[in-house]
């Protein structure tokens, strides 16, 4: 870098990490900069929880016999699992950490249309995380994350009430982000920044948000339903008393299914600016992608009983779901076409944010096309149930979302913290968890397809090879996930302070300092060009971004 | 059926793998080709509105040949045929009980023999469980307060697991057990050995025993519809509606009488839920499934409204 | 900047006043899109329910307080009014009419919450809480045909009753105090012609708490009424 430009790499004077240092300043902010840390301390934490609770799980599976835990811990260990990662963090992670930290800036804002209420979802979320770890401490809860009923309401001895009140107030913090979300986008954008000039991420978590406003308050009501019931014998789902089992499905999987669409929207969003800057290009078919993200949005409330073709519905509703499953499949599809057509004719480096967007690509390829499996009616009465759909959703959760938000987390850590990670630690992860996630996770889906059953705590001793290598992956896996811990602390110390576009980027966010003041522009942004103008933004060394 | 099934496996496996291997392929190689060389910018391209409809019909048709296979294969599994041996299952937390026709009992185990058709016709006592046979590439969950049915055709002697793939609580990874196929004379060899009645012999008993005579006669009219020949046949209810006299529809008529009313009769039918076992109702569905052949005595005999009015009622109750 | 002549309500983050207004308006907007999802579920479970269970259904409705289901409405029709009255009285800059119209907004829901607490404590003198003490013993009066029907099924529709109507009664005293404390601003007035958003908005969500309860009472009340 030319020494003229060294004062512009200095961290500047005055941010929003330094603005007002006490605990106050921190817990009372309405700074959408200082909620995303918050968030992302309290997600992280959960993360390792119920990651702790994988750990668990692999390895018991080591063996075929139950011998590490009794059955009935085992239930709860996976319960606990899948709970917390689901409510507690694949829901909230991109938007709420990203999400919010982004919008405002690549929209060119001063901040969410409603600071105070996304300072009230952190809150909720914290509640609702504190009454989680209540109910794990005093003995959790054995339904697994679907609490099917009449299990759930009348068969477990577990606090289905509180737990089902921790996701119920985690839900309307979700509630909260989404709303805040749609009406930022749509009132508060800087001149000039019409819709077809937003960066993609802005599309997908303004997809994100309609599902998170529509489908979590149907979650809410059957979670309440649930627990009524519970409390009061009232006979909404027990057949016993006139009730129907299939009707609590049919509610929990109008948001759930949604709700699965509200964890890769974002991380979609992420990809698109990977691959974008990473290839110095605009993005292949900007209409498509963005338009594509909507699609799935609405069509992702018209297919939720693909989960039940085994469970008692009529032939005919299975046919229309499983008919309506497939075109799900094309808008995603779409996705992937595109950002492949977006690398060719490119510029293309290989840092490591976009080492996990490629990731993403090939681990959601598989996800999605084993999706199609189960989509498909013949081949789902032999697999639903099986490791086949936990391998399945594992792909696309944790080999989709999670790259995702870990390659956005390196793309814009710059941007959050003033400082860079190590480039050489940063590609090891990548390859530990590219590596670790596919021995985890492959085997599983031979394993589902040979017979075994999910949720189970022993297991016929054929299946036993398989679940040995599975274990084995999630240790390197492990690791992968431990090292971004340690070498983004140790950056917020040691690392190289970052310049304003450290990537040389395009997007609103890049024009402010590293981090960015409180109020995140000097000026308010006039926009006068399209998104992803990289033929303007000259083509400077990627590979070391950084320099004092 | 399960060969049909692992023949629609590897054509996805295929597809899949060619799609998988595509977008590996273009990834690594555009991302080697296209890597940042000094003197080249990258060429800004718009998109496609060709490719991206072609990239959407084309996969879509793809994928409608996975839908119209799946479900072709699904319809069948579903469509139990006429001629199968029934089963009734019984789900409980954590053991799966089997009853034969012939009356023989089963727990975790399942004896049939190979190359016959048989239909399981499956409820819970408690939660919902799923009965599950990887072998046979079939699965149904179980259901409280219902049937639910399963059939197939084994094809080779042999014993292979029997799964519980629904998640029920402590010992769901326990519930297990194998079907049990074996060769037409030893199967027959093993029915032998059974000393228990036949189901529908132990439903008819159990129709005295409840009074149920009392009101559904065979040779006069009585203050019930005449039960025979009506399994699986229409039947015009009061409010209009008609239904199929299915399993499902006995079941309920004794568990909850006055959901369904006969056209033209009266809702004096008692409840007997909690009066009778999920073993007695399937004895006793298996009693009036017996019934589709009517016998000497009645034939002829249309079903009518009562006649007279309401009459004391004195049931035997167990 | 502007500092110098905009209103104290106007929050930093928003570049004018028209564009705080709108958004907030959105957002209440939003808000009342997820309260529908939310009432939706108990909708959709009731509708399943009902179509299942008709006869007991309609039994158990025709022993619930026709009179006072139908008074209960006239009372929010009413005090829909008001709301608009006083969004208008705002707009003009009426201060005492616009505390006025607040006040009787809130009266009028806190009528419709103890004629609603008259009709809990029918309910529960009659045994048709659900529960280990409900008791239901009539029959479905189908134009003079008495058709028996399952207490069980009875029970269930009292639970979507006791469900529906509570949550909503929920919603009506979380109104209530969000009116009330709309009054007291208004009385210290905080609000003018140039600022009375919170007016609109809050009038916004009474207004859908009445929609539910004109959807809830031929739901729950009138299955198979015949004069």
């Amino acid at each position: 870098m030319a020494s003229t430009a060294v004062t512009a790499n200095q961290a500047p004077k005055l941010n929003y990490l330094n603005n007002g240092h006490s605990l106050k300043s921190w817990l009372l902010t309405t700074d959408h900069k200082r909620i995303a840390i918050l968030y992302l301390i309290s997600v992280t934490t959960f993360f390792f929880l119920g990651g702790f609770f994988a750990m668990l799980i692999r390895l018991e599976l080591l063996t075929p016999q139950g011998d590490l835990m009794q059955a009935d811990t085992y239930n709860k260990v996976f319960t606990m699992h899948g709970m917390i990662m689901v409510f507690f963090f694949l829901i909230p992670v991109v938007p709420a950490v990203l999400g919010n930290f982004l919008v405002p800036l690549m929209i060119g804002a001063k901040d969410l249309a409603f600071p105070r209420i996304n300072l009230l979802s952190w809150y909720l979320y914290v509640v609702g995380g504190l009454l989680i770890s209540h109910v794990m401490l005093t003995g959790g809860v054995d339904t697994g994350w679907t609490f099917y009923s009449p299990f759930s309401t009348e068969y477990t001895n577990t606090k289905i009430v509180e737990a089902g009140l921790a996701a119920f107030v985690a839900g309307f913090s979700s509630i909260f982000t989404g709303l805040n979300f749609i009406v930022t986008i749509h009132r508060m954008r800087a001149p000039g920044l019409t819709w077809n000039r937003l960066p993609l991420f802005i599309w997908a978590n303004y997809a994100t948000s309609i599902i998170m406003i529509l489908g979590t308050p149907v979650v809410a009501i059957t979670i309440i339903l649930v627990a009524v019931e519970r409390l009061f014998h009232l006979g909404i789902f027990d057949p016993r008393l006139g009730g129907d089992p299939l009707l609590f499905q049919h509610l929990f999987w109008f948001y759930s299914h949604p709700a699965v669409y509200i964890m890769i929207l974002p991380s979609m969003g992420v990809i698109s600016e990977l691959i974008t800057c990473f290839s110095r290009k605009r993005v292949f078919g900007y209409n498509f992608i963005a338009l594509s993200s909507i699609a799935i949005a609405v069509i992702g409330f018209l297919v939720w009983a693909h989960h039940m073709f085994v469970a008692g519905i009529s032939l005919y509703a299975a046919m229309i779901f499983s008919f309506l499953t497939f075109f799900v499949g094309v808008p995603s599809a779409v996705k992937v076409f595109n950002w492949t057509a977006t690398l060719y004719k490119g510029s293309i480096t290989y840092a490591t944010p976009m080492l996990y967007a490629f990731g993403f690509m090939g681990l959601f390829t598989i996800g999605g096309l084993t999706g199609l499996f189960l989509a498909t009616l013949g081949i789902d009465v032999h697999v639903t149930d099986t490791y086949f759909v936990v391998a399945h959703f594992h792909y696309v959760m944790v080999g989709g979302v999670l790259m995702g938000y870990l390659g956005g987390m390196h793309f814009w850590w710059p941007k959050i913290s003033g400082r860079m990670y190590p480039e050489g630690w940063a590609k090891l992860s990548a390859l530990l968890v590219f590596v670790g996630f596919n021995l985890t996770f492959f085997p599983q889906f031979i394993l589902g397809y040979v017979g075994m059953p999910r949720r189970y705590w022993q297991y016929p001793p054929e299946f036993q090879v398989l679940n040995v290598l599975s274990t084995a992956g999630s240790s390197v896996l492990a690791m992968g996930y431990l090292l971004p811990m340690i070498y983004f602390l140790w950056s917020l110390k040691y690392g190289p302070i970052a310049e304003a576009n450290p990537w040389h980027a395009a997007g609103l966010e890049w024009k402010t300092t590293s981090p960015p003041p409180t109020f995140n522009f000097d000026e308010t942004p006039v926009v006068t060009w399209e998104a992803y103008n990289y033929d303007e933004i000259p083509d400077k060394e990627l590979e070391a971004p950084v320099v004092r | 059926m399960s060969g049909q099934v692992d023949a629609l496996y590897i054509y996805l496996l295929l597809v899949a793998g060619i799609m998988t291997a595509l977008i590996f392929i273009s990834v690594t190689v555009l991302a080697i080709k296209y890597r940042r060389v000094a003197g080249r910018e990258a060429t800004q391209i718009e998109g496609s509105t060709i490719l991206e409809i072609g990239w959407s019909i084309i996969p879509f048709f793809v994928m409608l040949t996975f839908f119209i296979w799946g479900a072709v294969i699904y319809f069948k599994e579903r469509t139990p045929p006429a001629d199968s041996t029934e089963v009734y299952v019984v789900a409980k937390q954590w053991m799966w009980k089997i009853e034969h026709m012939e009356g023989q009992r089963e727990i975790n185990e399942l004896h049939v023999p190979v190359g016959q058709n048989v239909k399981l016709i499956m409820t819970s006592q408690d939660v919902i469980h799923s009965f599950f046979v990887p072998a046979f590439r079939i699965k149904q969950d179980v259901l409280p307060g219902r049937y639910t049915t399963l059939w197939f055709k084994a094809t080779v002697p042999g014993r292979y697991h029997l799964f519980c793939a629904e998640y029920c609580g402590t010992m769901h990874s326990g519930m297990g057990g194998d079907i049990v196929v074996m060769e037409p004379q030893d199967y027959a060899q093993w029915m032998a050995g059974g000393a228990t009645a036949p189901l529908q012999e132990t439903g008819k008993e159990l129709f005295a025993q409840l009074g149920c005579a009392t009101c559904h006669r065979f040779d006069v009219q009585g203050r019930g519809p005449n039960l025979t020949a009506i399994y699986n046949k229409p039947v015009l209810l009061e409010d209009g509606r008609t239904v199929i006299a299915d399993e499902n529809y006995v079941r309920e008529s004794i568990l909850n009488p006055t959901a369904k009313i006969v056209s033209g009769f009266k809702p004096v039918m008692p409840t007997f839920q909690g009066i009778v076992t999920d073993e007695q109702l399937n004895a006793l569905v298996a009693y009036v499934k017996s019934l589709a052949q009517p016998t000497p005595g009645s034939a002829g005999l249309q079903n009518q409204p009562a006649a007279s009015p309401d009459q004391p009622q004195n049931m035997q109750v167990q | 900047m502007e500092h110098e002549a905009h209103n104290p309500a106007l929050l930093h983050h928003f570049s004018d006043a028209q564009q705080q207004k709108n958004a907030a308006s959105l957002g209440m907007w939003l808000f009342l899109v997820t309260e529908i999802m939310f009432f939706g579920g108990m909708f959709c479970a009731y509708l399943v329910y009902r179509v299942a269970h008709f006869n007991s259904f309609a039994a158990a409705s025709q022993q619930l307080s026709i009179g006072m289901g139908a008074f209960n409405t006239a009372v929010l029709i009413v005090s829909s009014v008001t709301v608009v009255l006083a969004v208008k009285a705002a707009e003009a800059g009426k201060r005492k009419l616009l505390v006025g119209y607040l006040v009787v907004t809130v009266l009028l829901g806190m009528t419709f919450l103890v004629v609603k607490g008259f009709e809990y404590r029918e309910k529960f003198e009659r045994h048709h809480v659900p529960g280990p003490t409900f008791k239901f013993t009539d029959t479905f009066d189908d134009n003079g045909k008495q058709i028996p029907v399952n207490p069980k099924e009875a029970e269930l529709f009292f639970s979507l009753y006791f469900a529906m109507t509570g949550m909503h009664a929920l919603h009506m005293i979380i109104g209530c105090g969000l009116f009330s404390v709309l009054a007291i601003f208004a009385w210290k007035g905080h609000y003018s012609p140039g600022y009375f958003t919170p007016i609109e908005n809050a009038g916004l969500y009474w207004h859908l708490v009445d929609i539910i309860w004109i959807y809830l009472f031929p739901l729950l009340y009138l299955i198979s009424r015949h004069s």
